[in-house]
């Protein structure tokens, strides 16, 4: 008899750092099914590979909230540190201050930066620390069953909460103001322009703000909710296409009419093609980008892409002007030594 | 009356000199630069051999309120606060009081333009025309009124006998050298001098006479003592929010940092965060304790409560972390620039839910260098936030001390698993009680190797990092944190012991209140004989439970209402609870060694 082919699963493609998709998995998600953190941390898992990061030079931070639960969700072979609520920032600026080297993608939520750590966010942009700052924004409060946060639309009725008396705060428009060079707003239901701007998000000098609107299926997804999936499917309006470009990669632009593409390049050497999808919109005109935000405010608009783009502010640890790790140096260059000791009480006595 | 009038009509009564053995206060306005002045004469002291300690009392004000500088000086080493025989009157607002504070025999030197001083039968007066003696002195009106100050030292330098080339050595430390300002000052110094000498006669007891007791001894705060001592412990990030009475620790530490801390091509090997708070200081911390730095903050009460959220989260999720609180008077705002020793109960369980923590009393700057460094030893070691409790008295005043002994062991970094130990265990798991000593293994963000990783968090986990809500596994953690504790009991410092044969009375304490018990203990030797245990750490070790076993009776000493650390003790030794008795008191002044006296007589005549 003739031996059964012997089944094996298709052979793993392996990425320059010599690991599968795979490797960058996390835990299975415990979020509802068909939760926007889901999708977003998929996401994160595709870049991950697509990059070839080593999980070992990544760290992984959230605060308190649904969203904050998906960095254990992701990359399992990166230190993680699922902080307090609103208090990511801070936790971040000591981690990234004691090993700046370290690639650093935090995930946070609408309540966990709009409300309670509102002060922590824009202190962490005016520093300008090197990270990812993925906001998963679903305008809602899931764990503690569906109040508004900060971020819902004044006028929105939800089951819980009854109807919203107040007006959103806009993290896009708080990141501009308090400095940020790396404003992006985007939909979790946009899986490629999620995974473009995360790319470049991770190529940005300082803080990079993602602000990713993402549904809630269980508290926020009437049709009729700006953040519900069928709104944005329905009204996503990007304001460019993107396309990340790695340095090592050549650039190539089809010849199209001018004004039609933007070449952004970014701080390590790699670039962001965006291709103009209605009038043309420069990212790096600041208050031209207040002025879209403002716009797209007052008309309901759902505007996504990079917003705002400034590579010219040092990062915190350029500012403190750090070489090696200090959570790398030995200890004689920790403890200084006891001739020194001597020099300095001398002046004491 | 005039002037001289005034000065001639104290008593004349003989009394036999009273050589380095008196205290005396300077009562200014706040924000006149007074402060320089009181320093010079600190020093001045200090030059010629004699035992001196200087204490600023002073208003959360930057300008017009009043303060005052004691200084003590005694022959015999005390250094706890005493009431004032000798008065420098310069603030017209508090004079009145000031003058009524003095007792029989005691001198005032005022500022000759204060108006209605009150006049006692019982006193000296000396006048100070200092506006007088700055009068032709060329510098700018706002340096005028800050030389005004140096018209008291002259005075008073010429009332005790401090050679002037002694107050000229002390003012050159005091402006590091620079010789226009050390000139401009000392000019108004020896005027002031050659008035006193010209028009008054000394009719007080008080003088000073050199000695050899501050050979080889430094003269510093315990701010400064503190943030040199965590230079010396390799802290690399510190995170803070201006808080007094702690800023001065932070301002220190930079100071020693920028000269000590700089690699071959001039880059800091450290990092300083001013935050937006103390909770992101705290955050701060955390994350680099994290990530493997050596991480401080350090803070006062109210930035103490800012801190909670982050200490319980350090405890569950097991992060070194190193807390300085300078203790101040609270609850709330309450007394910003005085001292207290009221947080220690607050800071031992700090945090929601179960929580404990070891916490470093040091009393002198020798301590406070001491712990400074052995701070982030306990704390790495332990894997847990440490605290260092201090307070105003100690850390914003300067006081003698020994010049520092270097750090006698390398750095413990603790349980932190490098790849190539991970390699040789095969991974590990993050909050598993290996050595059974209750102290799990550790990596850090950036280790080379697959298993190295793993995820903190402040909710449940398993030992091996992964969130659980299981009973067996939230019991299993906090047993195993409970017997960490059990650990930390070992590791921190002993008390200090003082056994006095055949004493039925002890004594316990901790922190400054060492200095009014230890000159209470010399002098009740013959009538109430008491035996002292200093604690330096809390939890406690054996030592305590055995000196309270040896003693009929023993009192809690302490700087707050409710007797905290006499709580504490009462809770870890059951048995001996009745005879715990708590002496606490706290009206934000520094303990006397007369009330100490006063109480523990009280107590020890009270029945068992």
């Amino acid at each position: 008899m003739e031996n059964p082919p012997i089944k094996t699963n298709p052979p793993l493609r392996l990425n320059t750092v010599g690991l599968s998709k795979k490797d960058y998995d996390g835990a299975p998600s415990t979020l509802c099914k068909g939760c926007g953190h889901n999708s977003i941390a998929s996401q994160i898992v595709q870049v991950a590979y697509e990059l070839s990061l080593r999980p070992h030079e990544v760290i992984k931070l959230s605060g308190i909230g649904c969203s904050s639960k998906s960095p254990a969700y992701f990359l399992g072979m990166s230190h993680g540190f699922n902080a307090l609520h609103g208090r990511m920032p801070s936790v971040a600026t000591g981690a990234l201050l004691a090993n700046h080297t370290l690639k650093a993608i935090g995930v946070s939520g609408d309540g966990d930066t709009g409300s309670i750590g509102l002060g922590q966010f824009k202190h962490l942009l005016r520093r300008n620390l090197r990270m990812v700052y993925i906001i998963e924004n679903n305008g809602v409060y899931g764990l503690t069953k569906g109040q508004f946060s900060a971020t819902a639309e004044k006028g929105l009725t939800l089951k819980y909460a009854g109807k919203n008396p107040f007006p959103p705060v806009d993290l896009c428009m708080e990141a501009i103001v308090a400095g940020c060079g790396f404003v992006a707003r985007s939909f979790a239901g946009d899986a490629k322009q999620v995974r473009e701007l995360l790319k470049a998000a991770l190529s940005h000098r300082g803080t990079a703000v993602l602000d990713i609107i993402s549904p809630c299926v269980t508290f926020n997804n009437e049709d009729d909710s700006p953040k519900s999936y069928s709104y944005g499917t329905q009204h996503e309006k990007p304001l460019h296409e993107l396309g990340f470009i790695p340095p090592s990669e050549e650039i190539v632009i089809e010849p199209l009419e001018p004004g039609e593409f933007r070449l952004v390049e970014l701080h390590d050497g790699s670039h962001i093609r965006l291709r103009n999808l209605g009038p043309d919109y420069d990212p790096t005109d600041r208050m031209a980008a207040l002025a879209r935000l403002h716009q797209a405010q007052e008309e309901g608009e759902f505007i996504t892409g990079l917003l705002y783009y400034d590579p010219s502010r040092p990062s915190l640890a350029e500012v403190e002007g750090l070489s090696t790790p200090l959570a790398q140096l030995p200890p004689e260059r920790l403890r200084p030594s006891q001739e020194r000791l001597s020099e300095v009480l001398q002046a004491y006595r | 009356m005039s002037v001289l009038e005034r000065a001639q009509a104290a008593p004349t009564a003989p009394r036999p000199p009273i050589v380095n053995d008196f205290s005396l206060v300077v009562a200014t306005a706040n924000g006149t630069g007074s402060q320089t002045a009181n320093l010079t004469l600190l020093r001045s002291f200090f030059r010629l051999g004699i035992p001196v300690h200087g204490k600023n009392i002073f208003p959360s004000n930057i300008q017009g309120l009043p303060t005052w500088y004691h200084i003590r000086v005694s022959h015999e080493g005390y250094v706890a606060r005493k009431p004032p025989e000798i008065l420098v009157a310069f603030n017209p607002a508090t004079a009145l009081e000031d003058v009524q504070t003095l007792p029989p025999g005691g001198v005032c030197l005022y500022h000759t333009d204060l108006r209605n001083l009150p006049q006692r039968d019982d006193l000296i007066y000396y006048p100070v025309p200092a506006s007088e003696l700055v009068a032709g002195i060329e510098v700018p009106v706002k340096r005028k009124s800050y030389l005004a100050n140096m018209a008291y030292v002259g005075v008073l330098a010429w009332m005790l006998g401090v050679p002037l080339p002694v107050i000229e050595e002390a003012l050159a430390v005091q402006f590091d050298h620079r010789a226009k300002l050390v000139e401009d000052n000392l000019e108004v110094v020896r005027r002031a001098h050659a008035w006193a000498s010209e028009h008054l006669t000394k009719q007080d007891p008080y003088r000073v006479e050199p000695m050899n007791k501050t050979e080889g001894l430094i003269l510093m705060t315990g701010n400064e003592a503190g943030a040199l001592g965590a230079v010396f412990g390799g802290v690399s990030v510190a995170a803070w929010y201006p808080i007094t009475p702690s800023t001065s620790f932070m301002d220190a530490l930079r100071t020693f940092l920028a000269k000590l801390r700089k690699d071959e091509g001039g880059h800091p090997t450290y990092a300083i965060v001013q935050a937006e708070d103390e909770l992101a200081a705290a955050g701060i911390v955390m994350g680099a304790g994290w990530a493997g730095a050596r991480a401080l903050t350090a803070t006062s009460g109210p930035g103490l409560s800012l801190m909670a959220e982050f200490v319980s989260y350090g405890y569950f999720a097991e992060i070194p972390a190193v807390i300085w609180d300078i203790q101040r008077v609270g609850p709330s705002t309450g007394l910003p620039t005085r001292t207290s020793q009221g947080d220690v109960a607050f800071a031992y369980t700090l945090g929601h839910g179960d929580t404990k923590h070891p916490i470093l009393l040091p009393s002198s700057i020798e301590e406070c260098f001491e712990f400074g460094w052995k701070a982030f030893d306990l704390a790495e070691e332990l894997q847990t936030p440490v605290f260092v409790l201090s307070d105003l008295d100690l850390g914003m005043n300067n006081w003698m001390g020994q010049p520092f002994t270097y750090p006698d062991r390398p750095m413990q970094r603790g349980k932190v698993l490098s790849a190539e130990a991970l390699e040789a265990r095969g991974g590990f798991a993050r909050y598993k009680d290996v050595d059974g000593d209750g102290i799990p293994y550790r990596t850090l963000p950036g280790t080379p190797h697959p298993q190295a990783a793993y995820f903190t968090r402040g909710s449940g986990h398993n030992e091996e990092a992964q969130y659980s809500e299981r009973a067996e596994d939230y019991v299993r953690i906090m047993a195993r944190l409970a017997r960490k504790f059990e650990t930390a009991r070992q590791l921190v410092p002993p008390p200090v012991v003082a056994h006095t044969p055949g004493a039925r009375l002890g004594v316990i304490a901790y922190g400054t209140t060492r200095y009014a018990i230890e000159e209470a203990k010399d002098r009740l030797a013959q009538k109430l004989p008491f035996s002292f245990l200093r604690l330096r750490a809390l939890p406690i070790g054996p030592e305590v439970r055995a000196f309270v076993a040896a003693h009929e009776q023993v009192c809690v000493v302490e700087m707050n209402r409710d007797g905290q650390v006499h709580g504490i003790l009462q809770a870890e030794l059951p048995e001996f609870a009745s005879r715990l008795r708590s002496v606490a008191y706290l009206d934000g002044l520094p303990l006397t060694a007369e009330w100490v006296m006063t109480r523990l007589t009280e107590e020890a005549q009270r029945p068992m």
